[in-house]
């Protein structure tokens, strides 16, 4: 059995539907992550933006970041969700869940896999501004 | 020999498209990059990129075959 544990998502995420993956009964902590898109970066007024991923490539390192996350951290499953596509102020653009017999745990593996997702993943931002120019971000 | 690269993001924007095939005597990815920064003028210095091929990360030197699919990887801002 092949796990899934991260996806690309040209949908709304649904958490709800999302939540029960991580269901377990030893589990007694559940925490989660969701990043939303915000109206403003680094001094300017964003109007919305778009994700665009590498998908093959996205699926198969956001994957390792998740079996890393379990390997490294007591917790019993981790799932993430990110967002691909056009997206506007509010939207969801990233969920992660774990959960793990105690909150620690759960707390630091879901902060640990939001900042490798961050860090490892080949997705990419275009932020829209409200002058009318958009950008593509790339962190140094 | 023909290689597949695929461009994403900032990318894709300076070269006017998100592939494209390549008939190119280079050998490895950092000689391919040359070739193609300099046709495109991508700002990015290699040591800023990641390189897959075939949708796995590899290094700059990894020995490219004939229809290896290429890609250089800008840094990432998802999340």
């Amino acid at each position: 059995m092949t796990a899934r544990r991260f996806r690309l998502g040209e949908e709304p995420i649904d958490v709800a539907a999302e939540r029960p993956a991580l269901d377990h009964a030893a589990a007694g902590a559940y925490a989660s992550f969701e990043g939303w898109v915000r109206d403003h970066n680094d001094g300017r007024s964003v109007r919305q933006l778009d994700y665009q991923a590498y998908p093959a490539l996205a699926l198969a390192e956001g994957e390792a970041i998740l079996a890393e996350a379990v390997a490294r951290f007591r917790v019993r499953e981790a799932r993430c969700v990110h967002r691909v596509g056009r997206l506007a102020i509010g939207d969801l653009a990233v969920w992660v869940g774990v959960s793990a017999d105690h909150r620690g745990d759960a707390f630091e593996a879901c902060r640990w896999i939001i900042d490798e997702v961050k860090r490892r993943v080949p997705i990419w931002k275009n932020e829209h501004y409200a002058d009318g120019e958009s950008g593509w971000l790339h962190p140094t | 020999m023909n290689l597949k690269l695929l461009y994403f993001a900032s990318l894709a924007d300076r070269a006017g498209r998100s592939e494209e095939t390549r008939d190119s005597a280079a050998r490895t990815p950092r000689e391919l990059y040359v070739e193609v920064a300099a046709v495109y003028g991508f700002a990015f210095t290699a040591d800023r990129l990641r390189v897959a091929v075939n949708g796995a990360f590899v290094g700059w030197d990894h020995a490219l075959g004939a229809g290896d699919e290429v890609v250089f990887l800008p840094p990432v801002s998802g999340g």
